[in-house]
């Protein structure tokens, strides 16, 4: 299971973030989210979002075996075990793979939760196998 | 104090003093937030008689406990000053991103005040905060301001910012953020161009602690179910505003040529369907919002893009200009955005100005030489223009706003002046509507249509009555609607989605540990509203009845054709309307509180 984005149908209101940051980190920070907006305006006038496909790429690297799979199948960071290395972030295909010292003292990414998929209104955001 | 981020930042452009100061608790507890917060600072803080534009005026910003959360539309920040246009209270509302970025920097509110030597912008990240210089983009159009910061700083950074038409002090100018969402009503863009201040770009990167976090998600969620479940969704998400626009044209609502009717022979080409089919590109939300209502639009002919056009818009800039053209509306509206005026009342403007040439009341001579006929879409363009940077004989005059221009040029032009209290009226025709002729006469900032829309309901129990109901469903809305910019959220979806309103009570207990009815808020938005009708009386000395009347069209001059031909609302009914409105409200029969009211309203003492 992993999560999908249509890019075409979002409208960029960034709920999403919104949740992801409450069920990540317990806050209301879309500067701690797991989704990647990036909207392209005045022209040509569209939204891209990137989001994590499991494929596995930054736990494969990760020196502390900091990132590790739950219950529902996806790859989720130990903040615990996480050393701040940095070494996830360049492997991931989709950058949506985070270290932001300042804002939070372990990396982050994507654990499947759900929260994102449960706040869209246009239908931009599903998981499925 | 949970919900809220619980500093108020002030800023003095004067003397590029910067200070912070803990938001107060008992202006939390009585006013809640956002236009709450804004009208009673507002009130306090800036003198009486204060020049709109001014030193002694300041510019206030206010996001409100449910701004940047995890709420439907909790996007919205209200931006409140003394209108230059109006002379009276101006609060306009604003969606996009930018409150949420101003909350999580730190601020419940940022007041502006004094005024700067030289044009600046101001730069928020956090805790640091600094004027710059702007004097590289004075003169600039809003969105190349925008895109210019977003390359400066990142698209983590989110800008308001003023066009041409704020510096040179278009009493109705507005401020542009997110390539399209504006605060649009009263001339807040006026005053920010008055203080030199360009820009204000935020970043913020702080949570906000809410009282109950596992409730506050569970209610939150709740929301975002309602919404989505919601069987107006696709509707309302496909067409957004605009989706009113048909059945406007149908029921006679249409602003068209200058009000003098309410249905447009070229309607059809202005509908949402149309300019859904033919200009729009993508849904854009604001904050946090299931159910986005912007549409951003692509126009081929022009090879431009705008956010919108909003239904105001299109009428406003369509059927009331006779331009049955979706990509011309859609340029009209980029050039105003860009430039800084409001599309309503320069859609307005510039349909007073049009019929006062079709009636030879303005010449060429007077047009500097535009053919100002109904519908001539480039003479629009140029108008605009001319108005936003205050160029020629009718663009100087008619950048002070409908009512100040008939005026100046009489001939009886001032009966077709469509505005209240001097703000030029948004989109809905009043010949035969009376809930919506009384929203307007009565609104607290002129004559808008958000604080009251009553329109529907006009229809739903028979336009053209004249009774109490009515009267108390207008006072009703007024006191519960701007609720939704006291909280900081949209009210969209409880007007389109008809989502329960009651799913916001243990959202806004759960963010800020204070159990609140919505009772309890009306009661906190009656306050609001006697509040601003206090600051109106204390600016302007002969302020009472005179000052809720309407255009006299709508009394006079019944529509020729279309769903309302032949249709009006006598005068007497306009004062019948009246006399039972200020009865409801507890208010004398020149319209102004009783002392026994604002006892009640726990106003006595900042009365005096």
């Amino acid at each position: 299971m992993r999560l999908y984005v249509d890019s075409t149908k979002c409208s960029g209101c960034r709920a999403c973030l919104v949740a992801c940051s409450l069920n990540l980190f317990q806050e209301n920070n879309p500067k701690k989210a797991a989704l990647n907006l990036i909207p392209h305006f005045p022209a040509p006038g569209v939204y891209e979002m990137k989001v994590c496909t499991q494929c596995g790429d930054c736990a494969a690297v990760c020196p502390t075996e900091a990132i590790k799979l739950n219950e529902r199948g996806a790859y989720y960071v130990d903040f615990d075990e996480c050393n701040l290395c940095e070494a996830c972030v360049p492997e991931c295909p989709e950058d949506v793979m985070y270290v932001r010292a300042e804002l939070a003292n372990a990396a982050w990414k994507c654990n499947l939760c759900g929260d994102c998929v449960a706040v869209c209104g246009t239908g931009a955001l599903w998981i499925a196998d | 104090m949970k919900g809220y981020a619980g500093s108020i930042l002030r800023v003095n452009l004067a003397t590029g003093q910067i200070s912070k100061e803990p938001t107060p608790a008992e202006m939390a507890r009585d006013y809640l937030g956002g236009r709450g917060f804004g009208i009673y600072q507002l009130f306090k803080e800036v003198p009486k008689g204060a020049d709109a534009l001014g030193p002694q005026n300041k510019l206030i910003i206010s996001t409100g406990p449910l701004s940047g959360m995890l709420i439907p539309g909790g996007g919205k920040c209200d931006w409140t000053t003394k209108s230059p246009l109006t002379g009276g209270y101006a609060s306009a509302s604003m969606g996009g991103h930018f409150t949420a970025e101003m909350k999580y920097a730190g601020y419940d509110s940022i007041i502006l005040e004094g005024v700067s030597p030289k044009p600046v912008y101001l730069l928020i990240e956090d805790g640091k905060v600094q004027l710059l210089d702007a004097a590289h983009l004075w003169g600039k159009g809003a969105f190349d301001v925008e895109v210019e910061f977003k390359h400066k700083y990142g698209e983590e950074y989110q800008i308001a910012a003023i066009g041409p038409g704020g510096e040179n002090l278009v009493l109705y100018a507005c401020i542009n953020h997110d390539f399209g969402r504006q605060a649009g009503r009263g001339g807040v863009g006026a005053v920010m161009g008055s203080k030199k201040l360009k820009a204000i770009v935020v970043r913020g990167t702080k949570s906000v602690e809410v009282a109950d976090p596992e409730g506050y998600r569970k209610a939150g969620m709740a929301l975002y179910k309602a919404c989505k479940d919601a069987e107006g969704l696709a509707e309302w998400t496909r067409y957004g505003t605009t989706v009113v626009t048909s059945w406007c044209d149908e029921v006679g609502a249409l602003p068209t040529r200058n009000f003098s009717a309410g249905s447009f022979e070229g309607g059809e080409k202005i509908y949402g369907q149309t300019m859904r089919k033919e200009i729009v590109i993508t849904d854009k939300g604001c904050f946090g919002c299931p159910c986005p209502c912007g549409k951003y639009s692509h126009m081929k002919r022009y090879g431009t893009y705008v956010e919108g056009p909003e239904y105001e818009t299109i009428g406003l800039m369509g059927s009331n200009l006779g331009i049955a053209d979706i990509q011309a509306v859609g340029e009209a509206n980029r050039l105003a955005d860009d430039l800084g005026v409001d599309t309503i009342s320069a859609g307005n403007c510039v349909a007073w100005a049009m019929e006062c040439y079709e009636k030879g009341i303005l010449t060429k001579e007077d047009t500097d030489g535009l053919e100002l006929k109904f519908g001539n879409i480039e003479a629009t363009f140029a108008l605009i223009k001319n108005i936003a940077h205050r160029q020629g004989k009718l663009g100087n005059l008619l950048a002070d706003g409908v009512k100040r221009a008939a005026e100046k040029i009489g001939k009886g032009s001032e009966r077709f002046a469509i505005q209240v209290k001097g703000m030029e009226q948004s989109g809905y025709a009043t010949h035969s509507a009376t809930s919506m002729l009384l929203a307007y006469m009565t609104c607290d900032v002129g004559a808008h249509h958000n604080r009251a829309w009553a329109i529907t309901y006009d229809l739903q129990v028979g336009r053209s009555l004249v009774v109490p109901e009515k009267v108390a469903r207008v006072i009703w809305l007024q006191n519960f609607r701007p609720m939704f910019d006291v909280l900081g959220a949209c009210r969209l979806q409880w007007v389109e989605l008809s989502i329960d309103r009651d799913l916001y009570v243990p959202a806004m207990e759960a963010i800020t540990g204070i159990h609140r009815t919505w009772e309890d808020m009306e009661a906190v938005g009656n306050r609001i509203w006697n509040l601003t009708r206090l600051f109106w009386m204390r600016e302007n000395e002969d302020f009472g009845r005179s000052w809720d009347q309407p255009s006299p069209r709508f009394f006079e001059e019944p529509p020729k054709t279309g769903a309302t031909a032949g249709q009006i609302t006598s005068y007497e009914d306009v004062q019948r309307l009246l006399d039972m409105y200020y009865e409801q409200r507890g208010w004398d029969n020149n319209g102004l509180p009783t002392p026994a009211t604002l006892e009640k309203l726990n106003l006595a003492q900042i009365a005096s």
